[in-house]
């Protein structure tokens, strides 16, 4: 390699290649804007389509249904340890525990009460078995918060249940 | 006098750092990306603090409306031609190859059987006019349990998941919750988004 082509290597990128008035050889300046404009729409329109945020599933276990030889085997709640919680309308809870004639209170939902019911009754109860009764009416997302209520104060025995013609009967009729 | 000659030129940067990168970024996400399932109705989510995330494979979605529709879909395009073919043999409709290539390119299905063979043959521009009635599921005819059961055949390893709006009736839900006991289904999954702590 000779001094000069050296040199010209050395500072290549500052200095274009001299035009030849007689013209050949030099290297053909491509216009890169588009390719490049094309390449950063792309770019922004693949990271906008990712799924950035992936939906979260919560796990809900039902019990197995109980075949009908196997009704008479089937274990009641104590009195002591039930407690339910019945989903209605228009957002409203009703809970109670024990299961002939107690006592009814009731509340539109409010998470912070909500927390405080099952608290207590996790901290006061032994072998608590929380019984969820939604309505027919009862909104899907009230019983997902009270899922997630479960889950956060950590009850570990709890089941959806059917409201029944009794449980019915505790509420106030409207 | 001198006359200094400096030519008033910008110097042209070096861009090909840049386009590889933009491009690399591309590539990239093209990679990466799997679309968003058109949802077949506008859902809104209901909110929890669950810390699952949702797999990306092996899932099947039943989707309830606020109005009670259903609608129901599994990933991978094998697992659904089998399942058209299991579900057209269970009631007596023959789909031919066509139809269950059509389907395997479904968003989801919202229709009593028998609707879908002249559901596949519009083309998809037609199908999002379709206002599709959901899939049937009471007790005097239960086409959701026909589909879980047989998705479940088609691919052992599926994940029955809930996608319900917030504002649904329980009713709807226990119909669901019903037929996937019925079917021995007791483990599944409600879909919920993040919630969001402020």
């Amino acid at each position: 390699m000779s001094m000069e082509e050296q040199k010209e290597k050395a500072d290549w990128p500052r200095e274009k290649p001299k035009r030849d008035k007689r013209g050949q050889k030099g290297s053909i300046e491509v216009d890169m804007n588009p390719m490049v404009d094309l390449a950063f729409l792309l770019l922004t329109f693949f990271m906008l389509a990712t799924t950035f945020s992936q939906p979260q599933l919560m796990e809900l276990v039902m019990p197995v249904l109980p075949e009908e030889e196997d009704v008479e085997q089937e274990q009641p709640v104590k009195e002591t340890q039930a407690l339910s919680v019945v989903l209605g309308e228009d957002d409203q809870v009703y809970w109670y525990v024990g299961i002939t004639q107690p006592e009814v209170h009731q509340f539109a939902w409010d998470e912070q009460r909500v927390r405080q019911v099952l608290e207590e009754a996790q901290n006061n109860m032994s072998e608590l078995v929380l019984l969820i009764k939604p309505m027919e009416a009862s909104r899907y997302e009230n019983l997902i918060d009270l899922l997630d209520e479960i889950n956060a104060v950590g009850i570990e025995r709890y089941a959806i249940a059917e409201v029944t013609k009794e449980d019915r009967a505790l509420l106030p009729a409207d | 006098m001198f006359k200094t000659n400096i030519p008033v030129k910008t110097p042209k940067p070096d861009m090909n750092p840049m386009v590889d990168m933009a491009f690399l970024l591309v590539s990239f996400f093209m990679l990466t990306t799997t679309f968003k399932a058109a949802e077949p109705i506008l859902i809104e989510k209901p909110q929890s603090q669950s810390e699952l995330k949702m797999p990306e494979r092996g899932i099947a979605t039943i989707t309830v409306g606020e109005e009670g529709r259903i609608f129901f879909t599994v990933d991978g395009k094998y697992t659904r031609k089998k399942l058209l073919k299991m579900m057209g043999d269970q009631h007596q409709i023959d789909f031919s190859g066509t139809e269950q290539d059509e389907f395997a390119l479904l968003p989801s299905v919202g229709l009593p059987v028998e609707q879908l063979p002249g559901f596949l043959a519009l083309n998809p521009q037609q199908r999002k006019g379709v206002d599709q009635p959901g899939i049937p599921c009471d007790t005097a005819r239960n086409e959701l349990s026909d589909w879980v059961v047989l998705t479940r055949v088609a691919n052992p390893g599926v994940r029955i998941a809930v996608n319900a709006d917030k504002d649904t009736p329980y009713a709807y839900i226990d119909r669901i919750i019903r037929t996937l006991q019925h079917n021995k289904i007791y483990r599944f999954n409600l879909i919920t988004e993040l919630e969001s702590t402020e």
